[in-house]
């Protein structure tokens, strides 16, 4: 395990010093606002800017008119986060689409404007969700390059229909919307003819490239800058249509421009994650084994575009099951596009499978970790192919002494309501937590000077998981430094190409990449050392330490000495890593835009990290308010770089899934698809009244199989399951199932009432 | 958000000048809010949080033996902090503590936080029709998502929540408002502030548009301390209520003399509920008179869609607070501040 080092730009950050994108200060910079549409689907009418023109200040209002044949759509799917650009369409998708960017030399004269541009519309009846009329279903399978099929095993009627112990069960999960505290914004400069763009993004490379087909140039010309952001969980992940639109605003302005979204703005014209309904029926025999499951998910998507979230991919392989079928269907409404969140697929899928896990543990009278346990596998039930480490009972086991599950035990495991505290109603409930090892192409430069100091030099993005501070860890330890003689720069499309900050691959692609470019400069210094000393005893005893190359227990050398030998100040070296079965190419094709990330389910073995995560809640029994006061989860997922931001990304997860089961929903109007709460008033997160006892548990585990750095990522991890560990501690307590989150007290009343 | 005239008001009179067509804006944190939505576009902003220096009183707490007095620009997190007020008068205390959060009640005033207007998500964006923002425009949350929306004092017209917690604090310790308009100083009870809806919700308070709010004044009363407020939202804290009670009762030997109970997160307007008041008064406060009371207390909501539960909820709450004041024990006779206890 790696040392706890602290964030290295934990002062600049709360401080106030890192630099945000929209923070850059630039020379006779303009302000541009986004008009958005108030119905969700038909045309516009009119779009009249004269008043908006009129104002004093106001330099441009950018519309479909002024746009024409500049803008190149994007294609979906290929990290554009649509593939509708909406200065150029007549036709409205959805609510809150962008109209018009008025650009203006103050941000209250763009304001003020922007308010001004009158556009009716004709209106066409739109179809909000799963329960409106009017939504076209699609088959998820082969909807998208990411979901070629739905997994499946055996016969699952036949099994299903034979088993002693069935379960057949739906349940919901709500649209939610990430709101980073940081809000969506672009500044596009241009320099003859050369385009930068500032912008909170998760994948800067790929937003070049991007870039570069929506605006018609090359990709050379065009620099993406995004060194700090504050907070994406995905949203900042595929680029939106803005981010070019803005660019054109600023080259018809000739001026750099800024455009920072209203927090409602974020609400429409970023992603989200879109609310599933799922279906599950497993069967088991009297003797706790599962030998049918069946898995079946629809997922709400936009009309023109099949974003699929199919988390099937992970729940058909838990467990031992047997029998396994799966489905997903794609519910297309009037609804802008999703997109990434906070594991995807795992989240709410995985809230399924493991309520039902829950509920058919107690139909089998079984402990709900003991069912787990009968069912704990290392293969895939699909393919038969082997996991390359898989601690999950591990982390149960952990996790249940920790948090002294045996209480449960002792006062008899369904014995509901059982647990009372004067009005408040006790249980207990736990969750498997599980997310797919990936790792991605990544590029890096280390350079190594004289005196001793390094500089890594990665397009990777920090995020806020803690990235830059272990990439400088890396890079510290092979080359014998310590952590403060190490800087990194990332976040810059300039910088050699790093990976998109999503699927967890950060750490693992950027720490292979770092390892093998700090690799080249020891091989520089080894043959430097042997120079006149003859090579070591063996060629691993030669190593990098305490600003030293030491050769072996009798010879070292001080690094300035190598340095004179070699005649030089400073040593580089660039290098290029590609996970294990990759194309050919990978890193040039990471420069195109794509991002080539590997492992979880898709290689010849499984790739997977798990936890366990363990609740207790508190109902009230008048009201129905349901509190969490202690949470605690065990975690296994390889080599831990660094223990103290492993843990806060751990305990962040959590939190979120707290939030996830008790709080979040965006509330959708059912008969205009028009989102409610587009604020942080209304879209409730938890606050810190809301999270008590949290603690995390760092299972230790080696797996050298899933990359060179031996390390599964781990910032998706913590919010899977959590809320379905507090749906079963929610029915320990109470007696009473929720099947939907977030779970809410109105649904614990109408349940009481009836 | 739209261009607008700023303004310092130096004293209550140049407030008044300008006060017929201008709006005051005291913490700002529910106006400035506002505007920036586009809820609401006033032409002309008259600031008067300098009125407290011209006017000590604007700014100040006085208790004694008469009673409380709150100067309207005290903030939330002054009355709240006072020791007095805790001791004396905790529902109002309580009240406060449990509203928004602690920055904002740093900033928000008194007399703001009473004239607060609902937080209806569809009042609260401009394109919505409402016939509170746009008169005769319809009401989106009627047949829309109305799971804050009230079950009490509501019209076909418009059933938004009245999102204050105060004001029920304020209703039960029989509370009076103090105005200040061209035409003098005239107190008016806080029960008669807000106006229900009826056919005509853009009206919501009694307040002349020349009249501004100067300060709340408590009578002093021998029960006071036996008063309390719960509260229940979606979260633990910064959040509006889903339903809230403030209860003040005069116990003699165990049984109700007088009961004062007010309803908040439930009701269009602070909301008093007398049939309930009435239901305890003889009876000995247990788990059944409060029940009682409860069912009293609902005995005319109408729900929509989506806010059914807040009768039950509603109903708890009370419940909660009713048997809570019962078990009060009351202060030590001199508080912190010297005043004597009644
Ligand atoms: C996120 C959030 C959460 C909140 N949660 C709660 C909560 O849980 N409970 C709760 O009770 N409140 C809550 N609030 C509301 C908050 O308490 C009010 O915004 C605040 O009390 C208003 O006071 P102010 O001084 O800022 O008023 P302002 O915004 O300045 O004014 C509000 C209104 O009162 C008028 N006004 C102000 N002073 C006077 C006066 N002296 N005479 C006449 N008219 C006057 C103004 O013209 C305006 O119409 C919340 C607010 C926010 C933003
Ligand atoms: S409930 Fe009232 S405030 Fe809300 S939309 Fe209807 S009329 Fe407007």
């Amino acid at each position: 395990m790696g040392a706890p080092v602290a964030r290295i730009d934990g002062r600049l950050k709360v401080t106030g010093q890192a630099r945000y994108p929209a923070d850059t200060p630039l020379h006779n910079l303009a302000h541009a606002v986004m008009v958005t549409s108030t119905i969700a689907r038909g045309r516009i009418r009119s779009l009249d800017t004269t008043a908006a023109a009129a104002v004093p200040g106001v330099l441009l209002v950018l519309t479909r008119d002024r746009a024409q044949g500049q803008l190149t759509a994007p294609k979906f799917g290929t990290g554009g986060s649509t593939s509708i650009q909406p200065l150029n369409e007549e036709r409205i998708w959805h609510d809150g689409q962008m109209l018009a960017i008025v650009v203006a030399e103050t941000q209250e004269a763009a304001q003020e404007a922007a308010d001004l541009v009158a556009v009716t519309y004709d209106h066409d009846t739109p179809s909000a969700g799963f329960d409106t009329s009017g939504v076209e279903i699609v088959a998820g399978a082969g909807a998208s390059p990411m979901y070629p099929e739905d997994p499946k095993a055996g016969d699952f009627d036949t099994a299903f229909k034979a088993a002693p112990v069935v379960l057949d069960a739906t349940y919901n999960t709500a649209a939610q919307h990430h709101n980073p505290m940081e809000l969506f914004s672009t500044t596009a400069e241009w320099n003859n003819g050369r385009l930068t763009v500032y912008e909170p993004s998760q994948f800067v490379a790929g937003w070049r490239a991007q870039l570069a087909k929506q605006l018609d140039m090359d990709a050379a010309n065009i620099r993406v800058v995004s060194e700090y952001i504050g907070g994406a969980f995905g949203s900042k992940g595929p680029m939106t249509p803005r981010t070019a639109a803005v660019a054109l605003a600023a080259k018809l302005v000739q001026r750099p421009v800024r455009c920072v979204c209203t927090r409602a703005q974020g609400y429409t014209t970023a992603t989200f994650r879109a609310e599933t309904r799922q279906r599950i029926r497993m069967g088991a025999g009297r003797d706790g084994k599962i030998r049918a499951f069946s898995h079946e998910g629809w997922e709400l998507t936009s009309r023109p575009d099949d974003y699929v979230v199919g988390g099937t991919e992970t729940t058909a392989r838990l467990y031992a099951y047997g029998a396994v079928h799966t489905k997903v269907q794609l519910v297309k409404a009037d609804r802008n596009t999703p997109g990434y969140m906070r594991s995807p697929p795992e989240t709410p899928y995985v809230f399924g499978l493991e309520c039902a896990m829950d509920e058919m543990a107690e139909k089998l009278g079984l402990d709900p970790v003991e069912f787990r346990r009968v069912n704990d596998t290392q293969a895939d039930p699909v393919s038969g192919k082997r996991y390359t480490s898989r601690s999950l009972m591990r982390c149960y086991d952990e996790a249940a002494a920790a948090f002294g599950w045996q209480r449960r035990l002792d006062a008899g495991v369904w014995k509901t309501g059982a647990m009372r505290d004067g009005d408040w109603l006790v249980g207990l409930g736990c969750a498997t937590a599980v997310y797919p090892t990936q790792v991605a192409p990544c590029a890096a430069r280390v350079r190594l000077t004289a005196d001793g100091k390094a500089l890594v030099q990665t397009a990777a993005h920090e995020i806020g998981t803690g990235v830059r501070t272990v990439a400088a860890q890396t890079a510290a330890q092979a080359l014998g430094l310590s952590v403060e003689d190490v800087t990194v720069e990332m976040g810059d499309s300039a910088l050699p190409a790093g990976p998109v900050a999503g699927g967890s691959v950060s750490t693992a692609s950027v720490c292979s990449a770092v390892l093998k470019a700090c690799g080249g400069i020891r091989d520089k210094l080894y043959r430097a050392a042997t120079i006149n000393s003859g090579p070591p005893a063996t060629p691993e005893s030669f190593t990098l330490r305490d600003g030293m190359a030491v050769l072996d227990s009798g010879r070292s050398a001080p690094l300035s000495a190598l340095f004179q030998k070699l005649g030089t100040t400073q040593l580089e070296d660039y290098a290029e890593f590609a996970p294990e079965g990759s194309a050919p190419g990978a890193v040039e094709q990471l420069r195109q835009g794509n991002p080539g990330i590997m492992g979880g389910a898709k290689g010849p073995v499984l790739m997977y990290a798990f936890g366990a995560e363990f609740v207790e809640v508190r109902v009230h029994a008048r009201t129905g308010e349901i509190r969490v006061p202690r949470m605690v989860g065990a975690f296994a997922a390889g080599r831990i770089m660094n223990p103290r931001t492993a843990r806060s990304q751990l305990l962040g997860g959590m939190i979120w899934g707290l939030g996830a089961a008790l709080h979040e929903m965006t509330e959708i109007d059912p008969r205009r698809a028009r989102t409610v709460n587009r604020d942080l008033q209304d879209y409730l997160v938890p606050v810190n009244a809301d999270v008590e006892g949290v603690e995390v548990i760092l299972v230790p585990e080696t797996d050298t199989e899933v990359n060179p750095a031996g390390v599964k990522g781990l910032g998706e991890l913590g919010n899977v399951g959590t809320s379905s560990a507090i749906a079963s501690a929610i029915y320990h307590a109470t007696g009473r199932r929720l099947r939907d989150i977030p779970m809410r007290l109105d649904k614990l009343l109408q349940l009481q009432q009836t | 958000m739209q261009p607008f005239l700023f303004d310092r008001a130096d004293s209550v009179t140049e407030a008044l000048r300008a006060a017929p067509d201008a709006t005051v804006v005291a913490g700002g944190t529910n106006l400035v809010d506002y505007m920036r939505l586009g809820v609401v576009s006033p032409k002309h902003l008259v600031d008067i949080n300098g009125l407290s220096q011209e006017t000590a009183a604007l700014g100040r707490i006085t208790l004694d033996h008469q009673g409380l007095r709150l100067g309207a620009l005290v903030r939330m997190a002054e009355a709240e902090d006072h020791p007095g007020i805790r001791a004396r008068y905790p529902v109002l205390a309580d009240s406060l503590a449990l509203a928004a959060s602690r920055q904002i009640r740093t900033m928000a005033s008194l007399g703001g936080n009473l004239l607060q207007r609902t937080r209806c998500e569809y009042f609260r964006e401009a394109s919505w029709p409402c016939n509170k923002r746009r008169p005769g425009s319809g009401c989106a949350a009627l047949d829309g998502l109305n799971r804050q929306h009230a079950v009490l004092g509501t019209s076909d017209a418009c059933i938004a929540t009245y999102p204050g917690d105060m004001a029920q604090a304020l209703l039960v310790l029989d509370a009076q408002v103090e105005l200040t308009g061209p035409r003098g100083v005239r107190l008016v009870p806080v029960a008669k502030v807000h106006r229900q809806p009826g056919t005509t919700p853009y009206l919501e308070t009694t307040l002349a548009p020349d009249e501004l709010i100067t300060a709340l004044v408590v009578p002093a009363s021998p029960w006071s301390w036996r008063s309390r407020y719960v509260k229940v939202r979606d979260r633990r804290s910064y959040a509006f209520a889903l339903a809230s009670a403030a209860v003040a009762l005069d116990l003699e030997s165990g049984r109700v003399k007088q009961a004062r109970i007010a309803l908040g997160g439930v009701a269009t307007v602070p909301w008093r509920a007398e049939a309930a008041e009435a239901a305890l008064v003889g009876k000995p406060l247990d788990e059944g008179a409060a029940r009682v009371a409860a069912d009293a207390a609902f005995a005319g909501a109408r729900t929509r869609a989506h806010n059914a539960f807040k009768v039950p909820l509603g109903q708890e709450v009370l419940v909660q607070a009713l048997l809570q004041a019962g078990a009060l024990q009351p202060p030590p006779p001199t508080s912190r501040n010297g005043v004597t206890h009644a």
